[in-house]
């Protein structure tokens, strides 16, 4: 049986980590607003772009003499894991399902015999493959200094990634990261982005007329990184409401868990107080009835 | 009252106008280009520039923005530019675009010269 003392201590305890859980939520939910409105702002570039990629694809044949972002090196031998996560944790499972899902395909791709490199983006999810695949990681881009992201942080990584490409590190590259659903629902998601998986362009044509200024390749050329640097910003906005998503939810469970803990621990202290009365006035008693 | 054409410029962070007007200047990479109702659909690349934008037909520029990595879109909906960076050219620091520009010469980056020199055109103009 615990002291009374020290279920007093434990309760206080709970408490105060109660308060911490509840500032938690609120603070993630604030933040969930503003990376949804982000990702909410984003939306028409990112559409647009798609559009034009889409157009194009239907009027460019991928042929050898196309970029290599588009045509790829014509090897699927080294592939590189990019996995974004986060920088903090208390987020429930929100880095642990995209390290997860990393390391599926990291293994299946190792079963098929292909060489895997990794590269982070945010090191929560570099832990668990620092133990057990430490000579594969790359490298680890660092956004603790960064609260909101901007496209000029998703393209310097998208630029990275196509000097990594060009310089011949690498053939193919798929991107992790959690798809942002709702606040209950966030889904791990691989994303082959290098080379670049066309939309499948309506062949139909309804475009035929369309000018090119300069010509197609030129403009698929130009498009190509920029189209890459737009997927690596559209999925950093998705983890960026994923994270706070799943830490509001995270943080919503373990307040009311801490309140069940905080009633438990309450009953258990009464009774034991009650007891302890009890167990006095028994002694009294009986002592006065003995004389 | 002439004609106008649906106009909307988005960056990948926000869309940053969307306006019904009579004209707009594009600096493509293969030259200027106005774009009016009824302008056949083309795409085209933009080089480091200030697009134009005229709300009333024939009326001054009423509205300018400076574009880096952009790129244009005329369809039968109106004309789409997708920039990497738009700046207002009202907001546009003179003075420390010029320091940069100093500093970008000195350091032999062409490309950054070249933007710069753009951005100063654009805001003197």
């Amino acid at each position: 049986m615990p002291s009374l003392k020290s279920l007093k201590n434990r309760i206080t305890s709970v408490k105060s980590t109660q308060k911490i859980t509840k500032a938690m939520k609120m603070v993630a939910a604030a933040k969930l607003r503003r990376a949804q409105d982000a990702a909410e702002a984003a939306r028409p570039y990112s559409e647009r772009m798609a559009a034009v990629m889409a157009s194009l694809a239907s009027r460019v044949t991928v042929g050898p003499e196309s970029p290599k972002l588009l045509a790829g090196t014509g090897n699927d031998q080294v592939h590189l894991l990019v996995v974004c996560s986060s920088e903090r944790g208390l987020a429930g499972g929100f880095n642990s399902n995209i390290a997860k899902l990393a390391r599926r395909t990291l293994e299946e791709l190792q079963a098929q015999g292909k060489t895997v490199k990794l590269l982070f983006v945010g090191k929560k999810a570099r832990a668990p493959f620092a133990r057990t695949h430490k000579e594969l990681i790359v490298d680890t881009v660092d956004m603790t200094h960064i609260k909101t992201v901007a496209f000029s942080d998703a393209k310097a990584i998208a630029d990275d990634l196509v000097a990594r490409y060009e310089a011949g590190e690498f053939d193919v590259a798929h991107l992790f990261f959690s798809t942002f659903r709702t606040a209950l629902n966030q889904e791990p998601t691989r994303l082959q982005i290098i080379p670049a998986a066309l939309p499948a362009g309506d062949a139909a044509g309804a475009e035929a007329a369309v000018e090119y200024e300069p010509d197609e390749e030129a403009i698929l050329a130009d498009l190509l990184p920029k189209n890459l640097a737009v997927q690596v910003f559209r999925a950093l906005l998705e983890n960026a409401a994923s994270e706070q998503g799943s830490r509001m939810t995270a943080m919503d469970s373990a307040t009311r868990n801490a309140g069940d803990m905080i009633n438990r621990l309450s009953i258990t202290y009464n009774r034991t107080r009650q007891a302890a009365i009890t167990k006095e006035l028994i002694e009294i008693i009986s002592g006065a009835e003995a004389l | 009252m002439a004609d106008l054409i649906d106009f909307e410029l988005v960056s990948p962070e926000r869309r940053l106008a969307k306006a019904k007007v009579a004209m707009v200047v594009v600096p493509g990479t293969e030259g200027d280009f106005g774009v009016l109702p009824g302008h056949a659909p083309m795409m085209s690349t933009i080089r480091p520039g200030a697009i134009a934008i005229h709300e009333t037909d024939g009326g001054p520029a009423t509205m300018r923005f400076f574009i880096e990595g952009g790129f244009a879109e005329v369809s039968d909906s109106g004309l789409t530019i997708l920039a990497e960076k738009a700046t207002p050219v009202s907001e546009i620091d003179v003075a420390a675009v010029a320091t940069q520009l100093a500093a970008a010469r000195q350091a032999g980056d062409e490309a950054a010269v070249e933007r710069l020199e753009a951005m100063q055109a654009a805001a003197t103009n």
